[in-house]
């Protein structure tokens, strides 16, 4: 049976810092702590652990975060 | 099923995850939105924006009638036709704008206190007539606009501003009261599992007739804050994850591992003639003998 | 050519006829003594005519329902009584504030509460003006006979496109039930108008844009122009607002388009007032008693005339300060304990007398009553002017009273 290497998937995250309310959801619920809070919004802490699930973008109530793939 | 060809695709060829792009659907400059951080509205929004645009449906005939409260401030954000009411009295706009061009398709945005309590004889009657309208109450347990009063939802035992000694009153059950007066698509969702609201909203609007879905999502500012729940997540895990289950899941439950929690997903789906159709078959016939 | 049939019908028919010729096609309401029959014949005529009709659950729905319908572009109306009519206004705010036309029928009774529900008032006049809370525009129009019902309920749909408004039409419940012929006119032969459209782009559209005018045109719902509507204050294109300045505007500008064409809305009856030294400011039925008081007063050599308004809302301030120039006395019969009396004094500003006659008792002031308070306690006059009830009916459906 052939070895396949998965094939590394980057993601870019984008964070509307005027529509983050800084509610911590996305922080909360991130599966792979990639995001912190700092200030008043939330930022990426560690963009390498980002597996493109989107649940941070699903639960933002307020519009302010979106995952997109390289 | 797929082809061999299919499966043998490499996994780098894999469709590229986009997320949703919901500027079509906010009006531009509108945010952001006046709910509060952790507020579950801007996520029961967002399910619904999806579900509206897996319909297919063009903004041009889509209205969106709201009362008062935070819930019904949802209509100045979107871009359909919108029409933010009094206080309890969405359905009713809704009602007229419906049976005066039944080809709109109309959502009822509406919250607790708004639908069941100052608004509760409209929805009963709604339901009664089975118009085609989508009803989403978003259901927090409280009046958040006017800071935290026990609403018909509110749990018995809470605390609120006007129940500071614990809520006695006994609640409402949404879906229960919707399906007792006549609605045909009776469901429940929450924000927490924002995937399957959108599926049952999406059904919501497509089903022909009143359907009216239960959102649960959570007040952190008010309801959250005197009932101790540590944040938005917090609560969203307790009352919208921990707090529901599944009608699948239930099946397998105990009633005693069911006490407390309430159903999640379809409860509720019959056919009975919709109000508008049955409406334009009179005055069909009515011309007809002319 | 086809000619006018002339028929009998009730007060509350006329209002139907005279509203589905205005092009209303929608109604919602609530049944209530004693408007019911204008709800009963729009259930039966609307259907027939692709119309809508639909029974609420209540006046709050009824008036919501119209409000929900006119923006989905039909003219809409309900119809109710007194303690409908307290549910309504709300409703009627929210139509006021969103600048949403549609029409409103309140046949009075007695109050307050349940009162006497078939008995006659006109104890809502103030109601009609000052009902629902905040500043806003009022135009009521009060008519006096079953004819006059049938061309004042198209006058009120022409006013509420007109000026993007409610328009209430008041009447009570004697002519409301009473029979009296109208002649429906011919469609085209009175002017109907509708409310103005809007001609720009969608993307270029606000729903409350004053530039051009005070009262900015209107789309429906559907037609491709998606618009917000709040009953909040708001700016031009229709959203919340909290801006001081905006709210200011919008305030003075929602009073001051009806108020600015007032002389527009007005609408009075003069009637032997040139000459007067007693006028007789009267509305509805009481105005009818009134007609036939300074009739016989005239026999008697006393000058006596008559303004009747037709609009009490916005009120007549012009035609009473030019009354109250020229007169001694102005008397002000009404079904109610005195309510008009105060805009009447108001405007008199002491230039003349000003008295009230009142009466609650759901019996019609008579025009005895009117002559006995201008004669005072000096000799009643011999004409039949203090009926028994049974003459009273057939003086009320004489036709000659309101013609003059």
């Amino acid at each position: 049976m052939a070895v396949v290497e998965k094939e590394k998937r980057i993601f870019r995250i984008e964070i509307d810092p005027r529509l983050c309310k800084a509610c911590v959801i996305c922080v909360d619920f991130c599966p792979t702590d990639v995001l912190m809070i700092n200030g008043n919004t939330v930022a990426v802490k560690n963009l390498d652990a980002c597996n493109g699930c989107q649940l941070c973008d699903n639960r933002c109530p307020d519009f302010a975060i979106q995952v997109f793939e390289e | 099923m797929s082809t061999p060809a299919e499966e043998a695709k490499p996994l780098a060829k894999k469709k590229k995850k986009v997320p949703f792009d919901y500027s079509p659907y906010i009006r531009g400059g509108k945010l952001p939105h006046i709910w509060c951080p952790g507020c579950g509205h801007g996520i029961v929004l967002k399910s619904l924006l999806r579900a509206v645009h897996a319909s297919g449906t063009s903004q041009n005939d889509v209205a969106m009638v709201s009362g008062i409260g935070c819930s019904s401030r949802t209509p100045g954000y979107v871009d359909f036709n919108t029409l933010h009411t009094l206080h309890g009295r969405a359905i009713t706009y809704a009602t007229g704008l419906k049976m005066a061009n039944p080809k709109l398709k109309v959502l009822v945005i509406t919250g607790d206190g708004d639908a069941l309590a100052i608004g509760g004889n409209h929805f009963i009657h709604a339901c009664r007539r089975n118009l085609d309208l989508t009803i989403l109450v978003y259901n927090n347990f409280t009046y958040g606009m006017t800071s935290g009063q026990t609403s018909p939802t509110t749990t018995q035992g809470k605390i609120s501003t006007t129940g500071r000694h614990g809520n006695i009153d006994p609640p409402f059950d949404t879906c229960t009261l919707a399906k007792a007066a006549g609605a045909t698509y009776v469901a429940r969702g929450t924000a927490y599992h924002f995937q399957e609201l959108e599926k049952i909203i999406f059904d919501a609007f497509m089903h022909k007739g009143t359907s009216v879905v239960d959102i649960i999502d959570a007040c952190p500012t008010y309801y959250g804050k005197y009932n101790k729940y540590a944040s938005a997540t917090d609560m969203m895990e307790q009352l919208e994850k921990d707090g529901t289950v599944s009608v699948k899941q239930a099946e397998k439950l105990t009633p005693e591992e069911l006490e407390g929690k309430l159903l999640r997903g379809v409860l509720h789906r019959s056919e009975r003639p919709e109000y508008s159709e049955e409406y334009g078959k009179l005055v069909t016939s009515l011309q007809s003998k002319k | 050519m086809a000619t006018n049939k002339k028929r009998f019908m009730q007060g509350n028919e006329a209002c139907a006829e005279g509203a589905f010729y205005a092009g209303c096609t929608f109604f919602a309401g609530y049944p209530i003594t004693p408007s019911t029959e204008v709800m009963e014949i729009s259930s039966s005529r609307l259907p027939k005519t692709g119309g809508v009709f639909i029974q609420m659950e209540d006046e709050i729905a009824s008036i919501c329902a119209i409000t929900g319908a006119s923006l989905g572009g039909r003219k809409s109306m309900t119809a109710t009584s007194g303690p409908g009519f307290s549910l309504m206004q709300e409703g009627l705010g929210f139509a006021c504030m969103a600048e949403v036309p549609i029409v409103i029928i309140n046949v009075m009774r007695s109050g307050p509460s349940t009162g006497f529900p078939t008995g006659p008032s006109q104890s809502d006049v103030m109601q009609a003006k000052w009902g629902t809370h905040g500043d806003h525009p009022a135009i009521v129009l009060i008519p006096a006979s079953v004819e006059e019902i049938f061309y004042e309920t198209i006058r009120a749909f022409n006013l509420a496109e007109i000026y993007r408004t409610p328009v209430i039409v008041l009447y009570d419940e004697i002519i409301g039930h009473m029979r009296e012929a109208v002649t429906i006119p011919q469609p085209g032969e009175v002017e109907v108008v509708n409310r103005v459209k809007p001609t720009c782009a969608p993307s270029e559209y606000k729903p409350y844009d004053t530039t051009l005018g005070d009262i900015a045109p209107l789309a429906a719902y559907g037609e491709g122009y998606r618009f917000h509507v709040t009953g909040l204050y708001h700016g031009a294109d229709g959203f919340p607002t909290n801006n001081t300045k905006l709210i200011e505007e919008a305030g003075q500008r929602l009073v001051r388009k009806v108020e600015d064409n007032k002389e527009r809305i007005w609408k009075n009856e003069e009637y032997f007032l040139d000459d007067a030294e007693i006028g007789i400011f009267a509305y509805g039925v009481s105005a009818r008693s009134a007609k036939f008081a300074v009739r016989e007063l005239r026999k008697k050599g006393i000058k006596a005339g008559l303004l009747r308004p037709l609009t009490i809302w916005p009120f007549p301030d012009s035609a009473v300060d030019a009354l109250a120039e020229r007169v001694k006395t102005i008397i002000v019969p009404e079904m109610n304990l005195g309510q008009i009396v105060h805009e009447v004094e108001r405007v008199a500003r002491g230039r003349c007398e000003v008295k009230g006659i009142f009466r609650v008792d759901t019996e019609p002031i008579k025009p005895a009553q009117i002559i006995e308070k201008i004669l005072g306690n000096g000799p009643m006059p011999s004409a039949p002017v203090s009926p028994t009830d049974s003459n009273m009916s057939e003086m009320l459906i004489e036709r000659d009273m309101l013609d003059g």
